[in-house]
């Protein structure tokens, strides 16, 4: 089969003596297949996109979407001078290098342990699924109840074992919010992270192991020498996807803390401007600044990706 | 040497109940908190003296919950439905025919689903505002599409592009048009990985929370991650915790028994888009 030849569409009254009728049928119907997806994700995703982008650089408000007034880099200027803004900036960048790595680390100590020969693994995997399973508005009130300052479990179980003198205000207090959100977090995906590597520890050859424990080789050197290299482009993967979600993280913050600043991040921040102030116009230069960042990263990671893959190959 | 193995064991024993303990016990104290009713509530204990199900009940009488899981099942169903229906068919077209920017189309697709849903918010409520479907689930459904439709439209392309070319010749000789070969032919060879997105959307599609707030406005428009957020009570200054912990026991059971019941799928679907891909 070739490529769809631009030429083609015009060449109707061809079609017949041609041998590739059949080509050129399915190509049409391939189109007719994949109009009503494009056209609906068109409709979701680019269109929505395209305007939150063009309301950045106008006034829009809630009330006046059809008729804004183009004001330039103004919204952008406003942004970068909000200082509450940059609080978001780095609440969401603190909560992603920390519950991201604080996962992968746990993720993996969890995978190796699930990997090894135990009886009812099964039940095992399928309890670590119930937390990423359920709604995040739903973990996060379960852990803002045991978080409760007065009559929450978190404090009575930290009090018994002497670990804290007197009840904390878990999310109340500007210090210990975000620390309580990225708990929050890394025990609802944490789940994802071992199950990623639980399935990449399933790819690596039995005798590899086998040889090492015959040359008796220590595990610790078994993992950082043989297990982590040949898991490691998974991964990155997993790391890359957890690291994107987390920077839009939304859900959490909202339950938890509502637009409290000291926990914010650019999601709560965008929208608290977009639909409770109603300045389309300014939200949306933050979205689209959240939207670049994400975009940009995407691209590097890919980049960098290929990189390591085609290393990894040799 | 053997005293050392044992407390190897004992070691490593203890680790799996750690992690055991640390996935599960947040789900014991929030069943164990809905069945507390009245002050025993503010009491810290390992199980209720007298459990009772009056947060169960009033969850359900206090407000449209009943109403809201209804809806929530309304909009998962018909976004499984519906972002299956133009998968299957978009898929057919990216995996098993050539064409020009095929591959820049697959990317685009993929690129969707890094999209913030923040960064669609306004436009999409314009666009949902201007097609009446403001307060509506059917409005929903359609915002939903934006995480759904790229990964099932990633996941049944890998697959389509697996099947043996043989069958789909045999069909075309025999004069069976693409909708045939689709429907006829391949629908059946792909149930495998239709259950597993198919479940995987519904999941995603049961727990969205930003677009369900923001394109609904009364309760009974409410889908239950909403319900649950903006739960509240007599007093303005404390949320009625019995009643959130009675409403997410409810709402987690369904869950937990499609991932029992599911956790081969659902583990193949999550490793086959990250692994793979």
């Amino acid at each position: 089969m070739t490529t769809l030849d631009p030429g083609l569409e015009q060449g109707a009254a061809l079609a017949e003596e041609r041998p590739s009728t059949l080509t050129r049928s399915r190509k049409r119907s391939a189109i007719l297949f994949l109009v009503p997806m494009l056209a609906v994700l068109a409709l979701v995703a680019g269109w929505p996109l395209g305007r939150t982008i063009y309301f950045s650089f106008t006034d829009a408000t809630l009330a006046n979407l059809e008729d804004p007034a183009f004001v330039g880099l103004s919204n952008f200027y406003w942004l970068a001078v909000d200082p509450v803004w940059w609080q978001a900036v780095w609440n969401t960048v603190v909560f992603t290098l920390a519950s991201v790595s604080i996962e992968t680390v746990l993720g993996m100590v969890i995978a190796l342990t699930l990997s090894a020969h135990l009886p009812g693994r099964g039940l095992l995997r399928a309890a670590m699924l119930i937390p990423w399973a359920i709604p995040t508005v739903v973990s996060a009130q379960m852990w803002g109840w045991m978080f409760h300052d007065l009559y929450g479990v978190v404090n009575e179980i930290l009090l018994w074992a002497g670990l804290i003198t007197e009840p904390k205000a878990w999310t109340a207090d500007p210090a210990l919010a975000l620390p309580a959100i990225i708990a929050v977090d890394v025990w609802k995906t944490t789940p994802f992270m071992t199950l990623l590597i639980l399935a990449a520890l399933a790819l690596v050859p039995d005798d590899v192991y086998e040889a090492a424990r015959i040359d008796g080789v220590n595990p610790f050197k078994v993992f950082f020498r043989v297990t982590l290299p040949l898991i490691w482009p998974a991964l990155m993967v997993a790391v890359i996807f957890r690291s994107l979600d987390s920077l839009r993280v939304f859900d959490l913050m909202y339950v938890l803390t509502g637009n409290s600043r000291s926990t914010m991040s650019m999601s709560v921040y965008a929208r608290q401007y977009l639909m409770e102030f109603q300045d389309v116009g300014f939200g949306s230069a933050a979205s689209t600044f959240l939207f670049l960042i994400i975009a940009l990263l995407t691209v590097g990671y890919i980049t960098l990706g290929r990189v390591k893959l085609g290393l990894g190959e040799r | 040497m053997a005293a050392r193995r044992i407390a190897g064991q004992v070691l490593f024993w203890l680790l799996v109940a750690l992690i055991v303990v640390y996935t599960i016990f947040p789900f014991y104290w929030a069943i164990v908190s809905s069945l507390k009713s009245g002050s025993a509530l503010f009491t810290v204990e390992a199980w209720p003296t007298e459990p009772s199900i009056a947060n169960y009940v009033s969850v359900f009488s206090e407000q449209p919950f009943g109403r809201n899981i209804l809806n929530s099942v309304i909009v998962a169903t018909a976004v499984v439905a519906l972002s299956l229906f133009l998968a299957v068919t978009a898929s057919h077209a990216l995996g098993r025919v050539q064409f020009r920017g095929r591959s820049p189309l697959l990317l685009m697709i993929l690129a969707v689903s890094m999209f913030p849903q923040v960064a669609v918010l306004s436009g999409l409520f314009e666009v949902i505002r201007w097609l009446g479907l403001y307060n509506n689930l059917l409005g929903l459904i359609l915002a939903y599409m934006i995480f759904t439709l790229p990964f099932t439209v990633w996941v049944l392309t890998t697959f389509m592009r697996e099947l043996p070319k043989e069958l789909e010749e045999a069909a075309v000789v025999d004069g069976a048009s693409p909708w045939i070969v689709l429907t006829r032919v391949f629908l059946p060879l792909l149930w495998p990985a239709l259950v597993t997105t198919g479940l995987l959307a519904f999941i995603a599609a049961w727990n969205e929370f930003l677009f369900a707030m923001t394109f609904t406005l009364t309760n009974e428009m409410r889908t239950v991650p909403v319900a649950i957020a903006l739960m509240s009570g007599s007093s303005e200054f404390e949320l009625p915790w019995g009643n959130v912990m009675a409403a997410s026991v409810v709402v987690t059971v369904p869950l937990v028994i499609l991932v029992l019941i599911f956790q081969r799928r659902i583990v193949s679907g999550l490793t086959a888009g990250a692994v793979k891909g």
